[in-house]
């Protein structure tokens, strides 16, 4: 019942590692992390890993197995072919601090910056009465682990450092509408938070988020689509918008989202009940151009090159891929034409600016 | 001397140990108490045990049957414990819980809901009404998600009013404690190091709050994790602090034993609540053979008044698959020793062939999808095979009951949560814990805040002791003649697992004892491989000695204790003694050998004790503390009559 297994785990730290080589013992009904922990106990006594439940619910384990963002408690070895070699690199979008552990503080700073829930005013302690299909929808989001896998698959921030800033990431949009379909969140600017402060207009709902979510959480379709179509319906209708486009054919668009790197807004700014056209971002140009209907704020980085490795090869991940061509850079679930209002918008020259 | 001075130091006027549910509570109410706050975790912040608790959490809020009371609970809780609990922390845990549960809402938790739009309440193994808060089964993850939510709210507030998130209440997370430093006999300090670089920290803080969680890590099948070192016991023995009911381990009786993945993972209660019923290999329904006469009375002769219970609680009495914990656990052990257990060595948890599968993933969706996931084992299509876990401690720190404030020649330390001792006697009821830490770790935290207020003068750090924390520290790293620290947890865990466990006899225990003396030379000697930066061996090789002493507590306190009662099983004194339920077993550290001394249990107020029937005391009291409740009740009878 048990059997050598050949192991490929990245060893190091942020200075530089490799890929090495371990045969080890594998038994029936084991997952990735019993190995670890195996090697551990054997050869690898310093193998730096965490976990804590072994048991899917505390989300430390996180790490990626043969390229897929995984936890290492949740996957049993028996998904793997007989002479299959599995390879178990740290989580890519955050810095290495040794071996399989990586520095996720980028999560927590996203977190702190995150509004509170503000309780209700006048309803004291032991009064709060909520009827149970109105909790169930944010209930779904109070399920997520914090294991950040969809925070380390998630392309906007997978291999662009430099959108870190201004990109909060799925859980923490999931985090806004959670506080957003809260039955007794006193503050109204949820949504509009999430656009202007969070970099909810960076995501193209590619669902890759989704399909990581340990915990089946439907990040995209309940969390990020409804925030986005609500901020959508308050700012914008087609017509007009198409009107202005084709006024303005020729100058040069101005490009306002807001984003942290422009210094337009602090988290503090996106007070409860403004209600702002812009997403709370009181930037009196982008105001204006939204009341007028024309929406330059979803604008989204430039599409990302493949990330190929020193020989120009797609690393493991695209070698592994389920699919039997490429992805589409569009998403999966895209379909052509697509409707207007899911365009998105990168100006030619909007790295130049910052 | 140059190790000392590139220490990085803080100063704090409260530091927390732990950031599970009681560390995070401690936390905002030492913070709200407007003091300088620091909490420190081995793990990443919203990691820690609590997230694992998946049935709920205890609290008589009355919602789903009228007829709960703060007095009822306590009832409960105080039968659980078979009497030794300290009455007076089982008398405010049972007032103060529904309103620690209600605060928790203002903090943003979503619990489930009844009809009328209140907390939902769900049986529990051991309490007579339904009781338990819960969030489907991740309620643990709701607690700390919601506390954890609440200091980034404060945070938040603090962002604010000073520009800094860290301004009064900061999160050291994978930073882990190793001693804790005094200036006389008043804590002067905390002295750790980061996990991830290896790098020492020193706390300077007049008040430290122990929230470090249990000691299952010491036994081979547990539902514990790494976490579960006895870290904060060991911390409170040294310093001077004492613990009392170490005898006490609830090993939970429906943990998983096949396949390997999933072992000790933990079948909740709730699946016994909500219909599953335990049984052996010749599919018997076992558990009517082993209702104890104490519990006679509350609970279902028949399999069919038993599964009427479901549907009509008020008319039918309770299956016997929702006795107490350690009666359920010493009943699978009675049914596998018999030969009658399942191949791995359990026994079978029905609950597919009684409730359909879209009932069950309803009722129990993350048990359904944990088991379907980790080890493709379908709970709405066979049975599970479970066997007893060790779960929880219910010994601890010795506190004060109403400030969490230590025992022994120790000031300025306080504990709260699973590594406090007493609140739960010799077994804890199912939920009860969740609640405990909330109720006394907002105790622990306010009193911390005021016992920092009150001082004249800081107790200052000794540099020679910390000096000497750090040579501790560094010693398995710079071996390498001594053994391997895995190797020593594993025989660790061999000795307690099959001397200390579940079922105890006098001459394992002895035995028990001579073998942990001889791991004490080894693990003095352990050795690291590898360098400081997030190493897990050496983590490993410095959690071994609070391990060591612990469960030498456990071993000595057991082998003391001639009586079966709770979470202590002798199998050569099986019965439960009155006379041993007036002794608490206090452990205390001489040097570096643990020392037992014997200690009487306070005497419960009369108003408390007036709230049990006569019938039922005699179970547990002496005849003369009979003769002293006669009394009570002829005095009252003539107060009345005046
Ligand atoms: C699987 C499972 C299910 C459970 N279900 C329930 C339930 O349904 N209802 C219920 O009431 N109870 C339940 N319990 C029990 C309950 O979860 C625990 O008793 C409770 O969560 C303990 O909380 P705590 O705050 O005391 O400690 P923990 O949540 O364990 O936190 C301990 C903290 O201390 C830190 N720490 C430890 N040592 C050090 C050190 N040396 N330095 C720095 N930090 C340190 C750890 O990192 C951690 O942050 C369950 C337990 C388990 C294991
Ligand atoms: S759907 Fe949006 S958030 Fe999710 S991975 Fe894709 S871009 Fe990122
Ligand atoms: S949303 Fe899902 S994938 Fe993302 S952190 Fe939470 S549990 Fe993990
Ligand atoms: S160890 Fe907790 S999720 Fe894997």
């Amino acid at each position: 019942m048990s059997a050598k297994r050949q192991f490929r785990i990245w060893r190091g730290d942020e200075t530089g590692g490799d890929l090495q080589d371990y045969m080890v013992e594998v038994n029936e009904g084991e997952v990735v992390l019993d190995v670890i922990h195996r090697l551990q106990a054997t050869d690898a006594p310093d193998l730096a890993c965490r976990w804590n439940c072994k048991a899917g619910k505390c989300g430390s384990c996180s790490m990626e197995i043969n390229g897929k963002p995984r936890l290492g408690c949740m996957t049993r070895m028996s998904t793997f072919g007989d002479d299959e070699t599995v390879t178990v690199t740290p989580l890519r979008t955050f810095p290495v601090i040794r071996d399989l552990v990586t520095d996720v503080s980028f999560n927590y700073e996203k977190a702190r910056e995150t509004p509170a829930f503000a309780p209700p005013a006048d309803v004291a302690p032991g009064d709060y009465r909520m009827q149970q299909v109105d909790v169930e929808r944010s209930q779904e989001f109070r399920k997520c682990i914090e294991c950040f896998l969809c925070q380390t698959v998630c392309h906007v921030i997978r291999d662009h450092e430099e959108n870190k800033q201004a990109f909060s990431g799925p859980r923490y949009f999931i985090r806004a509408a959670e506080l957003d379909m809260h039955p007794l969140d006193a503050r109204t600017d949820r949504k509009e938070y999430a656009q202007a402060e969070q970099g909810l207009g960076f995501c193209n709902i590619t669902k890759c988020c989704t399909e990581v979510c340990p915990e089946h959480i439907k990040i995209t379709d309940n969390g990020i689509i409804p925030m986005k179509e609500r901020v959508v319906d308050r700012r914008y209708d087609p017509l007009v918008w198409l009107g202005s486009k084709i006024f303005r054919r020729g100058e040069t668009p101005q490009t306002s989202v807001t984003t942290a790197r422009q210094g337009s807004a602090t988290p503090g700014s996106a007070r409860g009940g403004v209600h702002s056209h812009a997403g709370g971002s009181h930037d009196s140009r982008a105001e204006a151009q939204a009341q007028s209907g024309v929406n330059w704020h979803r604008e989204v980085p430039h599409p990302t090159a493949p990330a190929v490795d020193d020989r120009g090869k797609l690393p493991l991940t695209e070698l592994t891929f389920d699919r039997a061509a490429a992805p589409s850079p569009f998403g999966d679930d895209v379909t052509f034409p697509l409707p207007p209002e899911h365009l998105n918008f990168a100006h030619p020259e909007q790295d130049n600016k910052h | 001397m140059t190790t000392t001075t590139r220490i990085e130091r803080h100063h704090y006027d409260v530091v927390v140990i732990g950031a599970g549910g009681a560390g995070l509570r401690a936390a905002i109410e030492a913070r709200l108490a407007g003091k300088k706050t620091a909490i420190i975790s081995k793990s990443l912040f919203g990691k820690a045990h609590t997230v694992m608790a998946e049935g709920g959490a205890a609290a008589a809020m009355g919602n789903v049957n009228s007829r709960d009371n703060w007095q009822v609970h306590f009832r409960d809780t105080m039968r659980g414990g078979k009497f030794l609990n300290n009455f007076r922390m089982a008398e405010l845990h049972a007032k103060e819980s529904p309103q620690r549960i209600w605060e928790l809402e203002t903090y943003g938790a979503l619990f489930d809901r009844t009809k009328d739009g209140k907390i939902s309440q769900r049986n529990f193994g051991g309490h007579e009404y339904p009781r338990l808060a819960h969030v489907g089964d991740r309620t643990g993850l709701e607690l700390i998600r919601t506390l954890q939510q609440k200091i980034v709210s404060l945070q938040q507030e603090d962002q604010r009013e000073f520009g800094s998130y860290d301004a009064r209440i900061r999160v050291f997370s994978e930073t882990t404690i190793t001693e804790l430093l005094l200036d006389g006999d008043r804590v002067a300090g905390a002295f750790g190091y980061y996990r991830e670089s290896g790098e020492f920290i020193l706390f300077e803080a007049p008040a430290v709050v122990l929230a470090t969680g249990g000691v299952g890590r010491s036994y081979k099948v547990t539902s514990n994790s790494w976490e579960y070192t006895g870290d904060g016991h060991a911390l409170a023995l040294r310093a001077g602090a004492t613990l009392i009911n170490m005898e006490f381990l609830q090993f939970h009786p429906t943990g998983m034993v096949w396949p390997p993945s999933v072992k000790g993972i933990l079948v909740t209660e709730s699946v016994r609540g909500d219909g599953g019923v335990l049984k052996n290999s010749d599919g018997k329904r076992f558990m009517f053979d082993y209702v104890p006469d104490v519990f006679r009375k509350q609970y279902a002769e028949t399999e069919e008044e038993a599964d009427r219970w479901y549907t009509d609680p008020d008319n039918n009495r309770r299956p016997p698959e929702l006795l107490p914990r350690d009666e359920v656990a010493r009943a699978i052990n009675s049914e596998v020793k018999a030969g009658r257990g399942s191949p791995a060595g359990g026994v079978f948890l029905d609950i597919a062939s009684r409730r359909s599968a879209d009932e069950i993933r309803r009722r129990l969706p993350s048990m359904y999808h944990q088991f379907k996931e980790l080890a493709d084992v379908d709970i709405t299509a066979e049975p599970m095979e479970v066997g007893p876990t060790c779960h929880y401690v219910m010994g601890g720190v010795e506190v004060d009951p109403d400030s969490g404030a230590a025992f022994g020649h120790v000031r300025g330390l306080f504990a709260a949560g699973e590594v406090s001792g007493g609140m739960h006697g010799s077994n804890r009821l199912g939920g009860n814990s969740l609640s405990d830490l909330l109720v006394f770790a907002k105790r622990a935290g306010g009193h911390a805040a005021s016992y920092a207020d009150g001082l004249a003068a800081r107790p200052k750090v000794a540099v020679h002791e910390v000096e000497a924390a750090v040579e501790t520290a560094l010693a398995p790293l710079q071996r390498d003649t001594g053994e391997n620290p895995y190797t020593l947890q594993q025989d660790l865990q061999a000795v307690m697992g099959d001397l200390v466990g579940i079922i105890r006899r006098e001459g394992e225990l002895a035995d028990a004892l001579v073998r942990l003396a001889e791991l004490r030379e080894r693990v003095a000697k352990v050795s690291a491989a590898g360098g400081r930066r997030y190493n897990p061996g050496w983590h490993l090789a410095l959690d071994l000695r609070n391990m060591l002493v612990v469960s030498e507590c456990t071993a000595k306190a057991a082998l003391e204790r001639q009586e079966s009662r709770g979470g202590h099983t002798r199998e050569d004194y099986p019965a439960m003694e009155p006379k041993w339920r007036q002794v608490n077993l206090v452990c205390a550290l001489d040097g570096d050998t643990v020392q037992l001394t014997r200690k009487p249990l306070p005497k419960m107020r009369p108003e408390l004790i007036g709230l049990f029937d006569r019938a039922e005391l005699a179970k547990y009291l002496t005849d003369e503390e009979l003769a002293d409740f006669d009394a009570l009740v002829a005095d009252a009878g003539e107060a009345d009559n005046r």
